[in-house]
C-alpha cells in the first residue's frame, strides 16, 4: 500500500522503557539520525540513579526525549507527541505527560498480567478505554524481533535484547530518517561479536519494513531541514562539550591538563571523555575522594598546568577549603560543579541550579572567587574556555556551574575554528621582580592585579606560599592588621575588577516594560516562552548572565530599564537574592525545584500574568 | 649521560631569610638543620627541591627551606604533592607532616599516596601529640594519655605509624630519631634514593606538650638496650653487648626478640629490606612495647616497584608519540569526530 506522508514543522518523541531496554541508545541513535538530516535538535535524557532497579517497575523507568524542528528550537520539548512504551511501567510514568491526540507504540508483548500488576494496573489499559483520547499503536516488538531473527545465530536472549533496534527502525520509518550511521554505529559497537552487528541490523530493518508493510501506520512524517548557519555540525551533551573545552584550553594556552576527579553523577562523564584525549598532554588522576582531586589539581597548578577538578554539589562542599587555600595561594584552578538535585545525596540524576550560593560564598573567610555558567549544551564548551581563560588570566579559582540538565542533554553544535579561539598563553615568571634581585611572589599586575606565576624549576625566584596571611608584596607570613584588611580588599578587588562582557538584552520588539532574567540552563525554556509570547504579539525582554562573579558592568543599567523584572530560577530564589541585595531591584523570582527543567510553556503562563500585571 | 655538575651547594644555601619560630629546645631544630646540612648531598638545585607541607608545627617547615614550598591545609599535603609530583616529574617533591595532620585528618591521602608509590619523600614528624593546638593527644598517644581534651585518659588506641604504611603497602619505610643527625641524614639518603614512595618516621621531642616521650632511645643509660639499629644484611643483634637478637619464632609467625645467649646463631634474623611480602618489615614494625623497648630504626622495607608517577607519564608519552599533527590540527580533528554533518 502507498503510505500517505504528512509534512511536519516540528515533532518531540520520547522513547521509555525499562533501564535495561537501551532506552538512552536507542534515542541517541535517532537523534543521530536526525542530526544527520539536518533538522535542529535538543534532547533530554531522564533516568533512575539505580543501575538496575527491579524489572518492570516504575523506579526503573528509563527514557529520552528528543526535540526536532525545521526551524532553531530552544528546549527538548514541553510535551512528547509520540511515546514509545516499552512495557506498562514506561506507559504509566510517562503518560502524563501527554497532549491528548498523542500516538503511543506499545511493545504488547511486555503487557502480561505479571507486568500489569507490577506497577498497579488492574486491567490492561490496552483493552480498556482508558487510552482513547490517544492514538494507540500496539505493535508486538518482543516477538517480532525474536521471529525476524529466527535465522540468525544469537541465542533468543540476545534477539530479545535487539528489540530496541526494531523500535529504532520502526520509528525511524515513520519519520523518514536517513539511517546510515546507525548502522555504521552498530558495526563499530559489536565490531568483536559480528553476529550481533548482523542482529541488531536485521531487527532494525524489520521494524523499518514493518512500518513500511502494517496497517496501524497509515501516515509517515517528514520535518525538513532547519535553516542553519553555514558550518560543520555535530550533536554534542554538555558534558562532552566541556571536555573538549577544557582540551582546547590546553591547547590554545599550551599548558598540560591535569584533572583530578572523584566519580561522582553527574560529572563522571567529563573525568571518562578527558582521560581518553592524553595525547593532548592531558593527565586524569581518580583520586581517593573529592578533597585529594582538588588538592591535586592545585598542586600540578602551582607546578604550570592547568589544573581542573570536576564533580557535583556533594563535592564542592568536600573541596571548598581547598578552593580556599587556592583564593590565598592566588593560583588558577577551575571547579567544575555539575550541579544536581540536594540537599545531601538529594536526586543524583535530576537538575537544580540551587549550588549558586555555595559557588558565590561557600567558604569560610572572605574568599571571592569567580562564577561563570554555559547556558546549553554547546554553550559548556566555550564556558570551559572561558573558564580557563579567567583562571590563566587572574590566578584565581573559577567555579562552572553546569547542570544535569545541560551536562547530558545535546543539540546540535557548530564546530568552530579552532584559530578564532582565544589564546589563553601565560607568561610564567623567569626574572626577579624586587630590588636586588629578590623576588616578591605578591607583587601584582597593575592591570589584572594577578601576582606572577613562578613555578618550581625556575632558578633564583625560589620561593614559599601558603595558607596563612601573606604580607603584601614579599609574600611573608604576617599578621599585620592594615595588612590583612589590604589583603581581603585586594583579594575581592581582583575579582570584582575582572572584565566581562556586557549582559546582551534580547528585545526584538524595543518597547518591552518586563525583563526576564536567567542564568545558566534555563536559557532554553525561558527563551521559547519569550518567542511564545512575542508571536502572540507580547513584548518581553530577555537577558542571560553567564558571569555570576563578577556581574557584567552594564547589568545594573539593564535591570533599571524595566519596569519589573522576573527570575526564574531551579532553586528557591538565589540569584534573585544577589540581584536584589546588589542592585536594590525588586526582582520577582519564579522558583521550582522538580528535578526538571521548566517548560516553555508554564514560563510563558507565568510571564503572561506578569505582563497583564505591569 | 654525562655526570652531573657538582652544585657546590652547603647547608647554608637551604636556609631561608624567615626566623625560625618553634619552642625553643623543639626537636624539630634538629631535624631542621639536619635536612638543611644533607640537601646538599642530592646535588638537586634548590629551584628543583619542592617541600610541601599540610599543618601543624612540623608543617612550618617549608618556610625554612630556601627551596620552593608550600603550607598547605591540614592532611592534604600528600593530594597536592601527588597533582605536583605527577605532572612535574622533573622535580623533587618532599612532604613533610605530622602525626594528626598525617595520621587523622589526612589518613586517606597517606595511605592513597603510599597506595600509588607517588614520587613523594614524606617525612612524618611523630611527637604522639597535637602541638599547635596546645596539647590534646594524638592519633599516636598511647592509650590512657591524660591531656586538655583528654582528662580521664584518653580511650582510643594509636595506630602504629609504620605498620599502617605498610598495610597501605608502601614501598619504602623508615624510622629514624631527630636527636641522632647521623641516623637521620642515613635514613633520608635511602629515601631519597628510592624511587616511588618513602615513608620516613621521625620520632621528635614536643618539649612543651609531651617532653621525654622518647627519652628511653635518647639517654646513654637505656638507648642500647631499646633500640634496633636495623642494617641491611646484617643479623639484627642489638643491646649494649649485642644480647638480645632477633629470630622467627619456631611454630609461630613474626619476630620476636630472644637472647642472643640463648639461640643458635644461624637462627638470628638476618635483616632484608628488600623483601617483598611486607609481612616481614610489618612484623619488625611490631615489635616494639608500650615502653618502647625493642624499638627498631633504619629502614625497614625498600623494594622496587613502578611509581605512580611514571606510569601516567609513560601513558601520556606514548599517546603523544603517535601524533604527527600540531596541536591546534589535532584539536580540530577531535572536535569534529563523531558524526558530523555540513550545512552549506
Amino acid at each position: 500500500m502507498t503510505k500517505q506522508i504528512r509534512q511536519l514543522d516540528r515533532v518531540v518523541i520520547r522513547f521509555a522503557g525499562d533501564s535495561g531496554d537501551g532506552m538512552q541508545l536507542t534515542g541517541d541513535r535517532f537523534t543521530s539520525e536526525t542530526a544527520q538530516l539536518g533538522n535542529d535538535i535538543s534532547t533530554l535524557p531522564n533516568f533512575p540513579a539505580e543501575i538496575r532497579a527491579p524489572a518492570g517497575t516504575l523506579p526503573g523507568v528509563s527514557s529520552f526525549q528528543v526535540h526536532f524542528a525545521d526551524y532553531d528550537i530552544l528546549t527538548p520539548g514541553d510535551a512528547p507527541n509520540v511515546l514509545v512504551a516499552m512495557n506498562p511501567a514506561a506507559l504509566k510514568a510517562n503518560l502524563a505527560d501527554l497532549p491528548r491526540g498523542a500516538d503511543i507504540i506499545v511493545n504488547t508483548d511486555e503487557f502480561t498480567k505479571r507486568n500489569l500488576a507490577k506497577v498497579g494496573y488492574q486491567s490492561s489499559p490496552l483493552d480498556d478505554d482508558s487510552l482513547a483520547g490517544y492514538v494507540v499503536h500496539p505493535v508486538a516488538l518482543t516477538s517480532m524481533t525474536v521471529g525476524a531473527l529466527a535465522e540468525q545465530a544469537v541465542s533468543k536472549k540476545d534477539a530479545e535484547r535487539a528489540k530496541n533496534m526494531f523500535a529504532l527502525g520502526l520509528l525511524s520509518w515513520m519519520y523518514s530518517r536517513p539511517y546510515e550511521s546507525t548502522l555504521r554505529f552498530l558495526e563499530r559497537k559489536f565490531a568483536k561479536r559480528p553476529e550481533l552487528v548482523a542482529a541488531n541490523i536485521a531487527a532494525f530493518k524489520a521494524g523499518w519494513n514493518f512500518g513500511e508493510t502494517t496497517d496501524s501506520f497509515s501516515v509517515r512524517y517528514e520535518v525538513k531541514p532547519a535553516k542553519m548557519l553555514p558550518g560543520t555540525y555535530r550533536n554534542i551533551t554538555g558534558n562532552a562539550a566541556l571536555s573538549l573545552g577544557l582540551v582546547a584550553a590546553g591547547v590554545r594556552s599550551g599548558l598540560p591538563v591535569f584533572l583530578g576527579a572523584y566519580p561522582i553523577t553527574p560529572a563522571s562523564d567529563i573525568l571518562h571523555e578527558l582521560s581518553k584525549h592524553k595525547r593532548f598532554g592531558v593527565v586524569t588522576m581518580q583520586a581517593e575522594d573529592e578533597i585529594a582531586a582538588v588538592g591535586a589539581a592545585l598542586g600540578a597548578s602551582y607546578g604550570g598546568s592547568l589544573g581542573v577538578t570536576t564533580t557535583s554539589g556533594p563535592g564542592v562542599a568536600l573541596k571548598s577549603e581547598t578552593i580556599s587555600l587556592a583564593v590565598a595561594l592566588e593560583l588558577p584552578l577551575v571547579i567544575v560543579d555539575v550541579q544536581r538535585a540536594g540537599p545531601s545525596t538529594g536526586m543524583p540524576t535530576k537538575t537544580e541550579q540551587a549550588d549558586l550560593n555555595m559557588a558565590l560564598y561557600g567558604r569560610h573567610g572572605e574568599a571571592p572567587v569567580a562564577v561563570i555558567a554555559p547556558k546549553s549544551p554547546s554553550d559548556c564548551f566555550h564556558a570551559a574556555i572561558e573558564a580557563a581563560r579567567i583562571a590563566l588570566t587572574y590566578r584565581t579559582p573559577v567555579i562552572l556551574l553546569s547542570d544535569n540538565y545541560v551536562a547530558n542533554g545535546s543539540e546540535p553544535w557548530l564546530l568552530p575554528d579552532v584559530e578564532s579561539l582565544p589564546d589563553l598563553r601565560v607568561e610564567f615568571a623567569t626574572e626577579p621582580n624586587g630590588e636586588d634581585g629578590t623576588f616578591l611572589p605578591y607583587l601584582r599586575d597593575p592591570q589584572t592585579l594577578a601576582r606572577p606565576w613562578a613555578i618550581p624549576g625556575t632558578p633564583g625566584l625560589e620561593h614559599r606560599i601558603g595558607g596563612l596571611e601573606k604580607a603584601d608584596k614579599t609574600g611573608d607570613i604576617s599578621y599585620d592588621p592594615a595588612n590583612h584588611d589590604f589583603m581581603v580588599r585586594t583579594r575581592a578587588a581582583r575579582i570584582e575588577t575582572i572584565p566581562v562582557p556586557d549582559v546582551e538584552v534580547e528585545d526584538p520588539d524595543g518597547d518591552a516594560r518586563v525583563l526576564v532574567l536567567g542564568w545558566g540552563s534555563t536559557y532554553g525554556p525561558i527563551g521559547a516562552a519569550c518567542r511564545g509570547l512575542r508571536q502572540r504579539g507580547l513584548s518581553v525582554a530577555q537577558a542571560h548572565l553567564r558571569h555570576l562573579a563578577p556581574m557584567p558592568a552594564n547589568l545594573d543599567e539593564v535591570l533599571r530599564s524595566y519596569d519589573r523584572v522576573v527570575i526564574p530560577e531551579m532553586n528557591l530564589g538565589q540569584l534573585a537574592h544577589v540581584i536584589r541585595a546588589r542592585y536594590l531591584v525588586d526582582a520577582i523570582g519564579y522558583n521550582q525545584v522538580r528535578g526538571l527543567p521548566f517548560t516553555a510553556a508554564e514560563l510563558e503562563t507565568m510571564l503572561e500574568e506578569v505582563l497583564k500585571n505591569v | 649521560m654525562s655526570e652531573p655538575v657538582a652544585l657546590k651547594l652547603t647547608a647554608k644555601d637551604f636556609k631561608s631569610d624567615q626566623e625560625v619560630r618553634w619552642c625553643p629546645g623543639c626537636g624539630d631544630y634538629a631535624i631542621l638543620a639536619a635536612v638543611q646540612q644533607f640537601m646538599p648531598e642530592l646535588n638537586i638545585p634548590r629551584e628543583r627541591t619542592v617541600f610541601v607541607s599540610g599543618i601543624g608545627c612540623s608543617s612550618r617547615f617549608p618556610y625554612y627551606m630556601n627551596t620552593y614550598g608550600m603550607h598547605s591545609i591540614h592532611g592534604r599535603a600528600p593530594a597536592i604533592a601527588t597533582g605536583l609530583s605527577v605532572s612535574r616529574p622533573d622535580l623533587s617533591v618532599w612532604v613533610v607532616t605530622g602525626d594528626g595532620d598525617a595520621l587523622s585528618i589526612g589518613g586517606n591521602h597517606l595511605i592513597h599516596a603510599l597506595r600509588r608509590n607517588v614520587n613523594l619523600k614524606i617525612l612524618l614528624f611523630n611527637n604522639r601529640i597535637y602541638g599547635l593546638t596546645k596539647g590534646q593527644y594524638s592519633p599516636t598517644s598511647e592509650v590512657g594519655k591524660i591531656t586538655k581534651s583528654t582528662p580521664a585518659g584518653s580511650a582510643d588506641a594509636p595506630f602504629n605509624p609504620l605498620s599502617l604504611a605498610l598495610g597501605a603497602e608502601a614501598s619504602f619505610v623508615g624510622r629514624t630519631i631527630d636527636s641522632d643527625r647521623k641516623h637521620l641524614q642515613s635514613v633520608l639518603r635511602a629515601a631519597a634514593e628510592h624511587q616511588g614512595s618513602a615513608f620516613v618516621e621521625i620520632y621528635q621531642n614536643c618539649n612543651i606538650f609531651n617532653d621525654g616521650a622518647f627519652d628511653q632511645l635518647k639517654e646513654p643509660a637505656t638507648r642500647d638496650d631499646f633500640l634496633i639499629r636495623l642494617e641491611h644484611g646484617q643479623p639484627i643483634t642489638f643491646g649494649k653487648d649485642g644480647q638480645f637478637c632477633v629470630v622467627h619464632p619456631p611454630g609461630g609467625f613474626g619476630l620476636e626478640v630472644r637472647e642472643t645467649a640463648s639461640v643458635r646463631p644461624e637462627e638470628i634474623v638476618v635483616h632484608n629490606a628488600t623483601v617483598t611480602d611486607p609481612a616481614y618489615a610489618f612484623a619488625l614494625s611490631r615489635l616494639p612495647g608500650l615502653d618502647l623497648r625493642n624499638t627498631p630504626i633504619g629502614v625497614f622495607r625498600s623494594v622496587d616497584r613502578p611509581s605512580y608517577d611514571s606510569v601516567v607519564q609513560d601513558q601520556v608519552a606514548a599517546a603523544k608519540a603517535a601524533v604527527t599533527e600540531t596541536p591546534e590540527q589535532q584539536l580540530a580533528g577531535l572536535l569534529a569526530s563523531g558524526d558530523t554533518w555540513t550545512i552549506r
